[in-house]
């Protein structure tokens, strides 16, 4: 049984396509990277995904459950787009963390042990163990980042959706995080994570899902970075048009330097 | 009247219970709203209440009741147009209030009632307080208390991030019609307090006061509570001793003295943070090259320089620079 399953699904929002024709099934353990240019659709797809935005086409099943059946969400973590941590009133780390664990908790119910030992091993993982108490808003953009990282670790999740979590995230940092999802994977967890840049992250990623023009442009195994941006992939008849490119990519690799820009409508 | 006979009449027990309930309540539900960056909701809902009493006096049903039922359905139309995400949402805002406040004044006048009448729930009149009013006030007061604070993981989760939240499987829009409706709710209950124009203050000043002091969510709560109750028992203290001398009315009393609050705290909370940033730990690693100057005394805690903690050690800044202990002597990074 796959983890995630969309069949023909289509997003609109006000009134206007952003996702058409979206087929994806992930399954379990699996680490998917979402990949693709600035508004190609990738957050929008995470967000529907986790029934954030309603689908205008088509169907989602996540464990087998239709979406609108769900209601399993401790086995969902979810850290949204860099939206910062700060409000209106200070709260610290440790409270903003704890909010994660909310999915495992019973109403009116204090914070058992096994609570906050998730919380702390949340916060330590992502180490901020010496900032735990402080306010979030004097943290660092990078550190705020981390923190959602840790909230969303807090939970337990077998479900992981990551929506650029690394963007603002310093190089040992970034690899602390991967030790973190491999650690999630080991236990046989699923992955979807949406970067531009994998990083260290590569090594642990074992397919990339590229979209283009709110369409899935390609969806096989990981492909580099900057190949996410050539014109050709997606295209119709892509298949010819990869199996040339992806000879002459492996004899030379120049051409590919004028590529980012050439991605774009 | 001596004091002592003041505090024992029966009138100024039901304000002192009154003024404490009121003082504990308000900045529960003020905290939620400045998390939401909604601080000036409190304001608009008073206005909002104003029809509401107004059609009590109409009516002749408890102005009270009406107040609060009015309120609610005040707190659901801003509620929709938040969630709706409009642009003009507080241009919307705005209309709700204004009307609010002209329909009152127009309905109380069209009742033939006195405008004297309604200026004890514009402005206030705690000490005429009723028994069935303390009731009631008493009563609803610890609904928001209990609310408030029993479910503060889940509404500090849904105003800190509602899309998380959302994907944690909480019920977003129950929970900001909660905060709504509590609301609503906490602006009836101040009425007679503080009265309707000014009971934004007692819901949000106390909030704004606690916030210069601490660094979590649950002890700006806490804090804004006591601050609140002190502000609201204090005030209601303040101007019974100065009756003696003139007329001085409680409710402006009360936020007068909230606010009095605010500004000696202000400077402390300025001088905390700007002492937070000093003493925050060194991030970057410390550096091998050895650099030595004189020191004309040996660095140590009390010898008036900032320590600030920096891997394995501690450095003492001064003159521009970290002085980090090595050996003997002191090297500069
Ligand atoms: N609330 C909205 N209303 C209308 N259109 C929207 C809205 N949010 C996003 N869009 C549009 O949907 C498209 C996809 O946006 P989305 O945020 O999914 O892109 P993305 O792939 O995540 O981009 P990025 O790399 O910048 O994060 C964009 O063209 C954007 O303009
Ligand atoms: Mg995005
Ligand atoms: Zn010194
Ligand atoms: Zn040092
Ligand atoms: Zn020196
Ligand atoms: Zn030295």
């Amino acid at each position: 049984m796959p983890v995630i399953e969309v069949r023909d699904g289509a997003v609109a929002l006000s009134g206007r396509p952003v996702l058409r024709g979206i087929d994806l099934r992930v399954e379990r353990g699996e680490f998917v990277a979402l990949m693709g240019a600035n508004g190609s659709g990738k957050s929008t797809l995470v967000r529907a995904l986790t029934g954030l935005r309603p689908l205008s086409r088509g169907g989602i099943t996540l464990f087998g459950t239709p979406l609108e059946d769900f209601h399993e969400w401790h086995r969902i973590g979810f850290v949204p787009q860099r939206s910062g941590a700060a409000s209106g009133v200070p709260a610290s780390v440790r409270e903003v963390v704890s909010s994660g664990r909310l999915t495992r908790r019973r109403l009116l119910r204090p914070l058992g042990a096994a609570d906050r030992r998730a919380i702390d091993d949340a916060i330590e993982l992502v180490g901020l163990g010496a900032r735990a108490r402080d306010g979030v808003s004097t943290l660092s953009g990078g550190q705020q980042q981390r923190v959602l990282i840790a909230r969303a670790l807090a939970g337990d999740p077998e479900l992981f959706f990551l929506d650029e979590p690394t963007a603002g995230v310093d190089l040992p940092n970034q690899k602390v995080l991967t030790d973190a999802l491999a650690a999630l994977k080991e236990r046989g967890a699923s992955i979807v994570l949406v970067a531009h840049e994998l990083g260290p992250l590569a090594t642990l990623v074992e397919r990339a899902v590229v979209m283009r023009d709110g369409r899935v442009a390609y969806d096989g195994p990981p492909i580099p970075d900057h190949v996410v941006h050539e014109p050709w992939l997606g295209e119709a008849h892509g298949h010819h048009h990869h199996a040339r490119h992806e000879s002459s990519y492996a004899r030379d690799h120049a051409p590919h330097v004028r590529s980012p820009l050439e991605g774009r409508p | 009247m001596t004091p002592v006979e003041l505090f024992s009449e029966p009138f100024m027990q039901r304000a002192l219970l009154a003024a404490l309930f009121t003082g504990l309540a308000a900045p529960v539900i003020g905290t939620y709203l400045v998390q939401r960056r909604l601080a000036l909701m409190g304001d608009g809902l008073g206005h909002v209440a104003v029809t509401g009493v107004a059609v009590g006096l109409l009516t002749g049903y408890s102005p009270t009741w009406t107040a609060v039922v009015v309120a609610i359905l005040g707190a659901i139309a801003i509620e929709v147009v938040r969630e709706r995400g409009n642009t003009n949402g507080d241009v919307a805002l705005a209309l709700l209030f204004y009307g609010g406040l002209a329909g009152g004044v127009l309905l109380t006048g069209l009742g033939g009632r006195r405008a004297a009448e309604l200026q004890q729930y514009l402005f206030g009149s705690i000490t005429t307080i009723s028994d069935g009013d303390v009731v009631v006030t008493l009563v609803l007061a610890a609904l928001v208390v209990v609310v408030g604070v029993g479910l503060s993981p889940q509404l500090f989760a849904v105003a800190q991030d509602p899309e998380f939240a959302r994907v944690a499987g909480l019920r977003v829009r129950f929970y900001n019609l909660v905060v709504a409706v509590l609301a609503a709710v906490t602006v009836t209950v101040a009425m007679r307090t503080v009265g309707l124009l000014l009971v934004s203050a007692l819901m949000v000043v106390p909030v704004a006061t606690s916030q210069q002091l601490t660094r979590s969510f649950r002890a700006t709560l806490v804090a804004a509570m006591v601050l609140g109750t002190l502000a609201s028992v204090g005030g209601l203290v303040i101007s019974a001793f100065a009756s003696y001398q003139a007329t001085v009315a409680p409710g402006p009393t009360i936020v007068l003295l909230s606010l009095a609050g605010f500004v000696v705290t202000w400077p402390v909370g300025v001088w905390l943070r700007h002492r937070a940033r000093l003493r925050r730990p060194f991030a970057d690693e410390a550096p091998d090259e050895h650099t030595v100057s004189d020191h004309d005394h040996d660095h140590g805690p009390g010898c008036g320089h900032v320590a600030v903690p920096h891997d394995d050690h501690v450095d003492y800044v001064h003159d521009g620079h970290r002085h980090a202990p090595h050996g003997t002597h002191y090297d500069e990074h």
